[in-house]
């Protein structure tokens, strides 16, 4: 028993936590959950706070189905992951409903849709449910915050170049920039733009390590 | 991989079902005075919005008690209504019986153009028929409907608000409007809006928009008239409409019938304060 054990923060366990966010990462490389990247990408904090949804949900049902994996009927293996995923999302929303109202009405169908992003299953699937519960919290951790940097990105320069602030605050009001001609740019706040951000991202990530690139 | 008998694949499907429902119903219930509470303080805020007096969420509902004497209900005649409180009215209740109301009186519209077609539809739909039916269930839709007014003093002025609730592009759309003593000049107007398209039907609930409304008027001439909401704008001089909000034109559209709809019933309200 003992040879097992290992310690919580391995270098195995770290790789769990760090390789989401770089060349793994589930939005740039696996190409997961991007529905939701561009609509709640407007503003930076409705996507931090979808951000932490989603780390929540990713972590806690990865823990959820990681300890009762060998209980679980194969055949039904995905209702119960939809189960387990569907509530945790459920109990995000209401509870941003009672302490977040403002940026509950922001997320508005966002948060439900949780239930219907692919990392989440995907990490059930693919980790949580032969992995034990330590290693599958970190990964749901990693994997959630692989996204929700992606998300915290494309949303900064979305809201810089579109609404020109920063976190709400008008930062290029400030800095005087509509005294001398500029404009905010109305495409940058549609969805598409999103998209190219996200491309744009993708594009240098895969410059800088060219082990992503597919060859064919 | 082990094999599961269906026995147990059952009574584990049962049971999860089980647990998660009582959880999510425990949570539910216990979070629901907190959600309640911060749809009412919402509500709160945009009305003391309404007569431009800007509150935190934290003193919301000490500058409701301190600036909104009086709220009461009235009916579609314009007499209060005991037992009912403002601020508990469903609108979205009310507005649907203006769509219901609005749709039986296109029935008997239609029955006087095409006497064809209403004798299909006689057919197709054996109740409500009969023109004497359908105006008395219009009356009846009409004589239950809920009326709130909220009564703002300010710095010895008196200002009477109104609630407001309509459609959108992609949902529903709502707000409230203030009216001078006169019953006729707009003091001020908040929309607020849950799904409209961010950067254009959106912008309903951004000052610009809003403030465009102060100083309008809702008579001309002595007839209800409303505001319209102008596509390619209005010079400021015009006092009976708004611009619109380019990119947003159902939107716009949408605020425009909203304004109509829901202030036209309070017409009988107008009169008796005005004399």
């Amino acid at each position: 028993m003992s040879s097992e054990r290992e310690s919580l923060f391995s270098s195995k366990n770290l790789k769990l936590l760090r390789d989401p966010l770089g060349a793994n990462n589930p939005i740039t490389v696996q190409v997961l959950g991007i529905c939701s990247a561009l609509a709640v990408t407007v503003k930076l904090k409705p996507s931090i706070v979808m951000a932490f949804s989603v780390i929540a949900v990713t972590a806690f049902s990865n823990v959820v189905i990681s300890l009762i994996r060998n209980y679980i009927p194969p055949r039904i293996r995905i209702i119960v992951q939809l189960v387990v995923i569907a509530t945790l999302v459920i109990l995000v929303d209401q509870i941003l409903k009672a302490f977040a109202y403002d940026v509950s009405k922001q997320l508005s169908v966002f948060v439900g849709l949780i239930i219907t992003n692919c990392i989440i299953m995907g990490r059930l699937e693919a980790f949580a449910l032969g992995n034990r519960p330590w290693p599958s919290f970190l990964d749901g951790i990693g994997n959630g915050a692989g996204y929700g940097m992606i998300l915290v990105i494309v949303a900064f320069f979305r809201e810089l170049l579109g609404s020109g602030s920063i976190y709400g605050y008008p930062v290029l009001e400030k800095l005087g920039l509509y005294n001398i001609g500029y404009e905010n740019n109305g495409l940058m706040i549609l969805p598409p733009m999103a998209l190219i951000t996200v491309g744009i991202i993708i594009w240098i990530q895969r410059s800088k390590n060219k082990e992503l690139l597919e060859t064919h | 991989m082990k094999s599961f008998s269906n026995t147990y694949i059952f009574i584990f499907s049962a049971v999860m079902v089980i647990l998660v429902a009582a959880l999510l119903s425990v949570v539910a219930q216990k979070l629901k005075p907190l959600q309640d509470m911060n749809i009412k303080v919402e509500t709160m805020q945009n009305i003391l919005k309404s007569v431009h007096i800007e509150s935190s969420k934290k003193n919301a509902e000490d500058l409701f008690q301190k600036y909104i004497t009086e709220s009461y209900v009235i009916d579609s005649k314009g007499s209060k209504m005991e037992g009912v409180l403002a601020i508990e009215v469903d609108l979205k209740k009310e507005v649907a019986k203006i769509d219901k109301a609005g749709k039986l009186e296109s029935l008997i519209r239609e029955r006087r153009v095409s006497p064809f077609k209403s004798f299909l539809s006689g057919f197709i739909k054996s109740k409500a028929v009969d023109g004497s039916t359908i105006r008395s269930q219009i009356d009846e839709i009409n004589g239950s409907r809920k009326l709130p007014v909220y009564v703002c003093v300010n710095k010895g002025n008196t200002y009477y608000i109104f609630p407001l609730r309509g459609k959108g592009l992609w949902g529903p759309i709502w707000g409230f409007i203030s009216l001078e003593s006169d019953m006729n000049t707009v003091y001020g107007a908040v929309f607020d809006h849950k799904t409209e398209t961010p950067g254009l039907g959106a912008e309903i609930n951004q000052d610009w928009f809003q403030e465009d409304f102060s100083g309008k008027k809702l008579f001309k001439d002595g007839v209800f008239h409303s505001i319209q909401v102008v596509k390619g704008g209005t010079d400021d001089s015009d006092l009976y409409g708004v611009d619109a909000i380019s990119g947003g034109t159902i939107t716009s559209k949408g605020v425009e019938a909203m304004l109509y709809d829901c202030l036209i019933s309070y017409e009988p309200f107008f009169e008796n304060k005005r004399n």
